[in-house]
């Protein structure tokens, strides 16, 4: 394939070679001369400023822009004032830099987008140049103003103007600079004369290439490569320095023999890169200059615009295209004319195989006995996707497929995964897209960042298809792709709302991840809301409505969406809203409509607000839940007296809530209270919040039978409560002779095994035997088991003839007891 | 036809190494020295995630309780590790004011566990000082106490769900099931009841449909989802297996239990983790009580013979004894002797005369048997003051068997009851009623017999929709039919052997099934709701079946997994029960619950002078 290497050109060890991307599509009247010319890198878009200095102002010059192309995309007059510098951002956004320091923005398609200024000052100093650069921090800008200041911003998203410190000896602009970023800095490097200088945040430092013969004369333009990493400088006498950007090492010193300073000068290298070179432009000749000092030269007949790729140099004029590039290591093996690389052998292998010829097995012999087969085609899949001819591609993924099959276990991804890339490159590099992306620029941007920059220039088509054909999961794929199509396509003014809401939904359908919510939020910026809130209604989760409903202002409508989406923050996030919105009345009427909302809103003010609580209850007439909030308050006053009137509020409330219960409690509560502290007042008795029993307890333990019985009367205690009560306490305070008295003064309603349970709980057996004689037949047994005295419950029980009771009894007797056990058992036996 | 094998289970201490990373992350993202507040709930949850070594090597100096007190802490970097809670966030706000007030500058963290909510941040803006507090989440959903048992530790989910009806929470269980469905998904089937288990689907549903799914081997099978208040009864009961009588009387917390000295018979309280590492617990678990005492000799005796082997060894096999089985015995010794006393303490307790007589009163209850005798039998415990707790559950269980107390006893019951321990009961009763846990018949009786009149004029279908209606103004329960329906009370007149049970009422001495497990088991059985239409209706409905997202063929062994989603908490009884479910069926079932509940907590939440 002797003619791959027909545009080699050698350089050192290494080659060069030039390949033709495009036919541009354009027809420039007069070429790019007197035109402002920004190509953006990575095969990006080229825009155009025809004449921007003619400044009668009559005349418009015009803004055109093109794809890598050159097909075009967008064309206006422009209308602002004279732009210094065009620049694309990282995302496409055409960065136009005015001469009074203003910076507007406009999309791929020529629409505006913002504007910013690079400063108030700049206005009277005007910009004298600018430079946009890209950094790992996004796109950024810096100028130097009339007043020989230097302004840089780092990232245009995040604008942050920096300042830089004055340059000693400037006046009006220095002859070359560059911006140069460097250990997390962005610095800019500026020549006055023969001094070089490294202007950063605080300092302005003089620094000196090494090796740089003093002798050269004034630096008159200066370059830095892709990676900010290597530095070339170029003086008046026709001296070309390149070295490290940092300064610490020379690569190379060239005399060009030429005075004139060069159009353009670029770097021209690739990663892993065998031979760096520096490209310089002049009128007529283009010059490559190599490590060694060998150098290539092409004639130029048109004039041409050089674009610095990471791998090479694009070379573009007004009616072709070339990338100028180092030949990658892999190709120059295989290529290379007598190679005997295993990539080579094999190439030749499959070709005469193509002829069926049997030399084809000889050189497939001899792969195999160097054992380089694996090798061999790895290499030529790497080669393919180095290639930009598809003939050629095609030619050495035949070779490699045709190799992989004499190899055993032989990994196909990496073959698979080329085949695949190279067919999305060689689609995305067809004219009518028009991005001339090498296979290293794509691995370095990413599928996704290809992906967006599709997205950017509207090829949906195109976009869906290279994701259904990588199989890119719908979420980071399709999805995406639909979603910027969508929020594209209801910016459309041509069409109804209705059109549009139903092409929308037709096209997205439940494409997973596409949030109807973010693309109505698009419509709502472009002013149609109706577009809005009818896409709107495509969304299925509720919750997603509400942020944009709210905003545009349709509160009501957000706070039923917000509770139907079930999330609470986001209902919580409505009501702070509306609190804030509207007056009190209308939001707790609100409200009211809305329980989750209600009782969520409740439940912050029983922890924040309770006045707002009581509020809220009295405009629902909730009584009941009016009165428990009272019941509530009461018990946090120290005040009897505040204490008792929240009460009478919660028994007029309860009264009104007809929960006569509730009412007589606390009616009741009222009432106690106010005796306990006139007990307090009196016998500092301690009784004041005890509950009624506590009461009645502690007054018979403090021997005030009176008011106990007064308590029992008023407060209509039942009897047996009563009765409990009394026993114990005589019991606890072993006062025996009245507890017998008392046993006596009526029947007792509890019975009489209680009297005989307590007393033993005492320890007194005499005392509960008295009792057992009261005792009803029916729990005779369990009393006499009470007092341990098994003879009787068992006498009791046999009389009985209860099983139950017999077992009783039984279950309590021990083996010594065998007498009693065989009388029970008898028992038992004889009922049976 | 029943399986005897029964499937492994996931290993879901993944769980724990998923949490204690994030937590690691989210600690590092404050760098440098400083002191960690925890709120005193998470404590110890915490300690079974990191312990302090670890938030050592990762520069935290002190560690404080959250007190709700000025802090004393000197370090220049404060972080809060907390449940997102309006109370603390509010506090976190007056000490980072105060510091403000004497000019202390100080970097504040808030770590919100297992999430943060918008009022909470809102909080923060309106106390000024949204801009000096950074936040983050940890999603430390699930806790892992046991092989199959992960609790979310969140017990306010039943007061502020299902009392105030404040459904925040319901996203955080549905983030848990989503972590699940994540981890350990997909799920082949979901099945559920209660209005809560249905939002916790659709919003767990939701997260699915947003986030990838990317396919992986199932490990869960279906997936149950039940909320708390379909079943009352079932944590009303008296608990009488071993592992719920010990949360009733010690209080498990967090899978671990304090014994105090009358359990170890010595001057020391013991901590001891209950879960199937002890092997000796993990035998008795699930034995009704009567049963416990039995084993734990036998187990005993076994103890014995192996320490008898010694005799007659030579030195050589002493050797190997002392190296390999002593320790074992010795640790299995240690966990019998505490299991042992704990039993003796139970015993102490549980086996007098009163506490037998109020289980056959709360067996009479379940039966409706006898009903005016428990009445009396109530009243006097409540004039006694036996205690507040127990005669509050007492109550609650005889207004739901009973379908609500006729207004006589309603009054009266209440009035016993405010007396005895106090008016601010008044609430209490307010919001039991709410829960309809202890309501007056009569508004339900009404409502009955204008029911059937209505039900009468019309069709079956809009007979249903007001019933819905009706009910909806009212809670009631419907325990005796459904009761009959599900079968859940055993015939009285056959003896029940408690050593070898053979239905899940043995939990209950054979005499209750519990209703939540009944419905999971009948659920399981059809495949789905139907036949159950009469019962659902009288739950209130909310029932749902529906098919997951995976593929895995039907009867493999993740498909016998079943996770049980119990939403406001749910008993050791009723984990017992459905692990006997899951050795008769061949299932296994992983439990996911808010919180270990019991009759006390549930009711404590209940209290009206709760905070």
């Amino acid at each position: 394939m002797a003619f791959v290497t027909a545009s080699w050109n050698p350089l050192g060890e290494a080659f060069y070679r030039k390949v033709e991307l495009y036919e541009m599509c354009w027809s420039i009247r007069d070429g790019l001369r007197d035109s402002l010319v920004a190509a953006a890198p990575y095969g990006g878009p080229i825009a155009l400023l025809r004449e921007p200095l003619r400044r009668s102002p009559s005349s418009r010059p015009q803004l055109e822009i093109y794809s890598a192309s050159g097909a075009a995309i967008a064309s206006f007059p422009w209308k602002s004032g004279p732009v210094v510098q065009l620049g694309w951002s990282i995302s496409d956004e055409l960065l136009c830099v005015q001469e009074d320091g203003s910076v507007l923005i406009y999309d791929l398609f020529g629409s505006f987008k913002r504007h910013f200024s690079m400063g108030q000052e700049v206005v009277q100093s005007q910009v004298l140049e600018a430079k946009v650069f890209h950094s790992p921090y996004g796109t950024g800008i810096a100028i130097v103003t009339g007043s020989s200041r230097f302004t840089l911003a780092t990232n245009i998203e995040d604008l942050k103007l920096r300042r830089l410190p004055e340059v000693p000896g400037l006046q009006g602009r220095p002859a070359s600079w560059v911006v140069l970023t460097q250990d997390r800095q962005t610095k800019v490097l500026l020549s006055i004369g023969p001094e070089l200088y490294i202007l950063d945040n605080t300092s302005c430092t003089a620094v000196c290439p090494p090796g740089l013969s003093p002798h050269a004369g004034s630096i008159v333009h200066m370059s830095v490569s892709f990676s900010y990493k290597y530095l070339s400088l170029f003086t008046d006498s026709g001296h070309l320095w390149a070295g490290l950007s940092n300064l610490q090492d020379k690569l190379l010193e060239f005399d060009t023999k030429t005075t004139e300073r060069p159009k353009q000068m670029l770097w021209c290298r690739r990663p892993k890169s065998q031979q760096p070179s520096v490209v310089l432009m002049w009128d007529r000749l283009l010059l490559v200059v190599g490590e060694c000092n060998d150098t290539i030269q092409f004639p130029v007949e048109d004039p041409s615009v050089l674009v610095g790729e990471m791998d090479g140099v694009r070379i573009i004029n007004s009616t072709n295209q070339e990338l100028l590039q180092e030949v990658p290591l892999v190709c120059q093996d295989i290529f290379k004319i007598a190679s005997m690389a295993p990539g080579a052998l094999l190439l030749e292998a499959h070709r005469e195989y193509e002829k069926s010829s049997q030399k084809a097995d000889e050189y497939l012999r001899e792969i195999k006995e160097q054992n380089v087969l694996e090798e061999a085609v790895r290499q030529c899949v790497e080669a393919a996707a180095h290639e930009y001819d598809p003939a050629t591609q095609k030619s050495l993924m035949r070779a490699a497929s045709f190799g992989k099959c004499f190899l055993t276990d032989f990994c196909s991804d990496p073959f698979v995964s080329t085949c695949r890339e190279l067919r999305v490159l060689n689609a995305v590099r067809e004219s009518g897209v028009g991005m001339p992306l090498t296979h290293t620029q794509f691995k370095q941007m990413t599928l996704q960042v290809l992906i967006d920059r599709l997205l950017f220039r509207q090829f949906y088509p195109l976009a869906i298809e290279i994701c259904r054909y990588l199989k890119i999961p719908d979420y980071q794929g399709v999805s995406r792709v639909l979603k910027h199509w969508a929020s594209c396509k209801v910016q459309q003014k041509d069409l109804s709302d209705e059109a549009i809401a139903r092409a929308v939904c037709v096209k997205v359908g439940e494409s997973p991840g596409v949030s109807y919510s973010h693309i109505a939020a698009k419509a709502y910026e472009c002013g149609r809301t109706e577009l809005a809130i009818k896409l709107l209604d495509f969304e299925p989760r509720s919750g997603e409505q509400v942020p944009l409903l709210l905003k545009m202002k349709r509160s009501h409508l957000a706070l039923s969406k917000a509770v139907e989406s079930g999330d609470t923050d986001l209902v919580y996030m409505v009501v702070t809203h509306l609190k804030n919105e509207m007056n009190r009345g209308d939001f707790f009427m609100t409200l009211r409509n809305q329980p989750v909302a209600l009782s969520l809103y409740r439940q912050f003010c029983k922890l924040q607000e309770q006045e707002t609580l009581k509020d809220l209850y009295n405009q629902d007439d909730n009584h009941q839940e009016l009165a428990n909030y009272y019941v509530t308050a009461s018990y946090r006053e120290k005040k009897l007296e505040s204490s008792l009137s929240l009460l009478q509020n919660a028994v007029d409330e309860y009264n009104k809530a007809k929960n006569d219960f509730a009412a007589k409690a606390t009616e009741e509560e009222m009432r106690l209270l106010r005796f306990q502290r006139k007990l307090d007042d009196e016998k500092g008795a301690g009784l004041l919040g005890l509950s009624l029993q506590v009461t009645m307890e502690t007054l018979l333990s403090l021997g005030l039978h009176k008011q106990a019985e007064q308590l029992y009367r008023d407060f209509k205690v039942p009897d047996k409560r009563y009765w409990w009560l009394k026993l114990k306490s005589l019991a606890e305070k072993e006062e025996w002779e009245e507890l017998e008295k008392f046993s006596k003064s009526k029947k007792s309603p509890i019975g009489y095994l209680a009297f005989v349970e307590v007393c033993m709980k005492y320890n007194n057996r005499n005392e509960a035997k008295k009792y057992i004689c009261k005792v009803t037949p029916e729990q005779k047994v369990k009393a006499h088991l009470a007092v341990g005295d098994l003879e009787s419950a068992a006498d009791a029980a046999i009389e009985h003839k209860s099983e139950s009771e017999i077992a009783a009894v039984l279950s309590r007797c021990s083996a010594s007891d065998r007498l009693l056990v065989d009388r029970l058992n008898r028992a038992s036996g004889a009922k049976k | 036809m029943a399986r005897r094998d029964t499937p492994g289970l996931p290993d879901f201490s993944l769980l724990k190494r998923l949490a204690r990373d994030q937590l690691v992350y989210l600690l590092e993202q404050l760098p440098g020295k400083k002191d960690l507040f925890i709120e005193s709930d998470l404590m110890s949850p915490l300690d079974r995630i990191a312990n302090m070594s670890t938030l050592k090597q990762h520069d935290i100096v002190k560690l404080y309780k959250v007190e709700y007190k000025a802090t004393v802490s000197l370090s220049d970097q404060l972080c809060f590790l907390i449940r997102p809670r309006i109370q603390t966030v509010k506090w976190i706000c007056d000490v980072v004011n105060a510091d403000k007030a004497v000019g202390r500058f100080r970097r504040y963290k808030i770590i919100f566990t297992p999430q943060r909510f918008f009022a909470c941040e809102a909080v923060l803006e309106e106390e000024g000082v949204f801009g000096d507090v950074t936040t983050d989440e940890w999603a430390f959903y699930l806790l892992p106490l046991d092989d199959d048992i992960l609790s979310m530790e969140l017990p306010e989910f039943f007061h502020d769900n299902f009392l105030a009806g404040d459904q925040r929470w319901l996203r955080t269980v549905g983030g848990a099931l989503h972590l699940l469905h994540s981890v350990y998904g997909p799920f082949s089937k979901l099945y559920g009841i209660g209005s809560c288990s249905q939002m916790t689907y659709e919003w767990w549903r939701e997260q699915v449909e947003q986030g990838e799914q990317g396919a992986r081997p199932a490990e869960i099978g279906s997936v149950f989802l039940i909320d708390r208040d379909v079943d009352f009864v079932t944590p009303l009961c008296s608990q009488v297996v071993y592992e719920g009588l010990l949360d009733d009387i010690f209080r498990i917390k967090c899978g671990c239990v304090e014994f105090g000295p009358d359990v170890t018979s010595s001057d020391r309280s013991v901590k001891v983790m209950l879960n199937s590492q002890d092997k000796v617990f993990n035998e008795i678990r699930n034995e009704h009580f009567s049963n416990v005492f039995g084993f734990l000799s036998q187990k005993a005796r076994n103890l014995q013979t192996a320490y008898d082997k010694r005799q007659g060894m030579d030195i050589k096999q002493m050797k190997t004894f002392v190296s390999e089985e002593l320790k074992g015995l010795k640790q299995e010794h240690r966990l019998l002797s505490l299991h042992i006393g704990a039993s003796e303490s139970i015993m102490k307790k549980k086996t007098k005369q009163d506490f037998q007589e109020l289980l056959q009163r709360e067996h009479c209850l379940l039966e409706g048997f006898e009903i005016r005798e428990s009445i009396s039998f109530i009243e006097e415990h409540i004039n006694r003051q036996i205690s507040m707790m127990e005669s509050l559950r007492m109550l609650c269980l005889l207004s739901i068997t009973e379908n609500g107390l006729l207004p006589k006893d309603y009054r009266s019951l209440k009035t016993q009851y405010l007396q005895s321990y106090g008016f601010d009961h008044l609430l209490t009763f307010s919001n039991l009623r709410q829960l309809g846990l202890l309501v007056e018949q009569q508004g339900a009786e009404t409502l009955t017999v204008m029911e059937s009149k209505v039900g009468k004029l019309v069709n079956d279908k809009t007979a249903g929709k007001i019933t819905d209606a009706f009910s909806s103004l009212a809670r009631r329960s419907h325990f005796r039919a459904l009761s009959r329906k599900l079968n859940l009370v055993p015939k009285s007149d056959e003896e029940y052997d408690l050593r070898v049970p053979k239905d899940m009422a043995y939990i209950f001495s054979g005499a209750y099934v519990p209703l939540s497990c009944r419905l999971i088991e009948q659920v399981l059985e059809r495949d789905g709701w139907a036949g159950l239409e009469d019962v659902t209706r009288l739950l209130n409905g909310h029932e749902f079946a529906v098919t997951g997202g995976s593929r895995a063929e039907p009867n493999s062994d993740a498909q016998r997994l079943v996770l049980v989603l119990f939403l406001g908490g749910c008993t050791f009884s009723e984990i017992s029960a459905l692990r006997f479910l899951g050795r008769a069926k061949g299932y296994k079932f992983i439990v996911v619950t808010t919180a270990v509940t019991n009759s006390s907590r549930l009711l404590e939440a209940l209290l009206g002078n709760h905070a």
